[in-house]
């Protein structure tokens, strides 16, 4: 799986409620979750998540184990997102709903492009090339099937 | 040798695991999107006997939008024979907790929080939305097995320190991240001595340090508790095992302290702050709601009046009984706190409490980020001590020593 888009760079420890607060979370219309995405750290963000790779600093997600919040981000657009370490029920969260995540440290600018190849385990910014630590054979195959629920769907 | 974690999950640290799932619970606020997942994945419960729905985040529904998911929810639970807990039974934690959750199970529930059913030595983690619908469907899920961090209680609490200030003092050691993918061991003469309810307050914190769960191994004090209500356990025994590391507490070193916002890791000492001016103070949660938390909070306000504004969320309707039986629910209502319905309350500033612009309100919860109780708005953590007596006073107060 392949990825590629321009860096939008957040700091560490971005929580679940952050990414979305729980004021927004009544609801089904996954509308409302994109268009408030980020909201409470940047009110101008979401609109620039189309096409995004979010690189962020360590244990991204921490906090609540609310689905909505990976949800939120690939509704607005963002297309993987890169961090040292992410808390690990938002890391499987992302991976059922079919957002990319790479683990490792880069050093990158807002505007940057960057480029993700999951399977061989590479990120690459500005012509520079980091190692990511390996998703296991199992997410690759959830990945690939666009989340859980394509997997299911295929495997039964 | 093995960690209980490896002992429950039958296999070594690192290996991935598919695992039947003892125990697998939602509530109103995961159920929805739990119940959107299956839909498109099967029409098939593995195991409707052992799969719960329990409401108590937004308890009562605060307005129609949420009245209609519930009902959805609600239906498709009764219809499917499944548990069902409704509104005013309490939180999901507290009630697999006092009805259900065995020493030795693997517990799963759509709730980060989960992991405070690792206080009975069971396996207990917080899943999503999508992996619960998988669970729903089969019966089982994956885990890789985790490492596990020492957490090695020694002395026994003294003066007004409670189980809470040592729980927040061990998530300002290890940090936010500090065990993430990891799972925390609670053990040494210390941990045999805290009873369920205080076990359940460290547990509840671990997955602030990034824990995939904290437990507990089983021993008179958890089968004492099961016989008391209706269930029997047996006693785990810790193995001579290897800890990725060990960090040790004394608990007689414990003091008073507060966790700073927006960080449940920025863990300070009362006294650093005392005399911040408070506008809500809030006892309840899956952290503090339970009936010892009440009782203690009750003995230090009898007889006075709370001077800020003061909200009390019993954990369950079982917590709400046994403080009405006591007298403790009086004693509370005397000294000027308003008593809500069993449930979260207004931890994740849904209803029943949402803090304004600029406020700050002292809570006995686990989560102090920003905005989570309110816009604009600050959340310190702390014991139900600290809570008591800062009630009293309106303004941020160290627990007396006479306690």
């Amino acid at each position: 799986m392949k990825i590629e888009g321009k860096a939008v760079c957040i700091g560490p420890d971005i929580d679940t409620d952050i990414i979305i607060a729980g004021r927004y979370l009544r609801t089904k219309d996954r509308r409302i979750w994109s268009e408030h995405v980020l909201e409470d750290l940047d009110p101008t963000l979401a609109p620039r998540l189309e096409g995004a790779v979010i690189v962020a600093g360590s244990n991204f997600g921490c906090g609540s184990s609310r689905e909505q919040a990976p949800v939120a981000l690939k509704e607005a657009g963002v297309r993987c997102i890169v961090a040292p370490s992410f808390a690990r029920i938002f890391y499987r969260n992302a991976i059922n709903i079919g957002l990319p995540l790479a683990e490792c440290e880069v050093s990158c600018h807002d505007g940057d492009l960057v480029s993700a190849d999951l399977e061989a385990g590479i990120v690459e910014v500005s012509g520079k090339q980091y190692r990511t630590r390996p998703l296991s054979p199992r997410m690759l195959e959830i990945l690939n099937a666009g989340g859980l629920v394509g997997l299911w769907k295929v495997k039964g | 040798m093995s960690t209980l974690s490896e002992q429950i999950l039958r296999a070594c640290e690192g290996e991935f695991v598919d695992r039947k799932v003892d125990r697998a619970y939602v509530h109103d606020g995961t159920g929805v999107l739990t119940l959107e997942a299956f839909e498109k994945i099967s029409d098939h419960i593995e195991n409707p006997g052992q799969t719960y729905v329990i409401f108590d985040h937004i308890t009562p529904s605060n307005n129609s939008t949420t009245a209609t998911l519930q009902a959805e929810l609600r239906e498709f639970a009764l219809d499917r024979g499944l548990f069902f807990s409704d509104i005013g039974g309490g939180i999901c934690h507290q009630v697999m907790g006092e009805d259900v959750v065995l020493p030795g199970e693997v517990v799963v529930g759509a709730d980060s929080h989960t992991c405070t059913l690792g206080a009975f030595g069971a396996f207990a983690t917080g899943v999503g939305a999508t992996d619960m619908a998988a669970v729903w469907a089969s019966g089982e899920t994956w885990f890789r097995v985790p490492e596990t961090i020492e957490v090695n209680l020694s002395g026994r609490l003294r003066g007004p320190a409670e189980a809470k200030d040592a729980a927040l003092t061990y998530v300002g050691r290890l940090g936010m991240d500090g065990a993430t993918y990891r799972a925390l061991e609670f053990t040494g003469a210390g941990a045999g001595r805290l009873s369920m309810d205080e076990r359940m307050t460290f547990c509840n914190l671990a997955v602030e340090t990034g824990a995939k769960t904290g437990l507990f191994y089983a021993d008179q004090v958890t089968c004492a508790y099961l016989a008391a209500n209706g269930r029997t356990g047996t006693v785990q025994e810790q193995q001579d095992c290897r800890y990725e590391r060990t960090i040790g507490i004394d608990l007689g070193d414990i003091v008073p302290v507060v966790a700073e916002p927006p960080r449940v890791d920025s863990v300070r000492p009362v006294a650093d702050l005392e005399g911040l001016p408070l506008d809500q103070v809030f006892v309840g949660t899956c952290t503090n709601g339970r009936y010892e938390d009440l009782a203690r909070f009750a003995a230090i306000v009898k007889g006075r009046k709370v001077s800020v504004r003061t909200i009390i969320a019993p954990a369950s309707r079982e917590v709400l009984k046994s403080a009405v039986n006591s007298g403790v629910a009086a004693d509370l209502l005397e000294a000027g706190c308003t008593l809500l319905p069993p449930g979260c309350g207004p931890c994740i500033g849904m209803h029943m409490g949402v803090i304004g612009e600029g406020e700050i309100c002292l809570s006995t919860a686990n989560r102090n980020f920003r905005n989570r109780m309110g816009v604009g708005g600050q959340i310190y953590l702390a014991s139900v001590a600290t809570a008591a007596e800062s009630a009293l006073r309106g303004v941020l107060t160290e627990p007396g020593n006479a306690l």
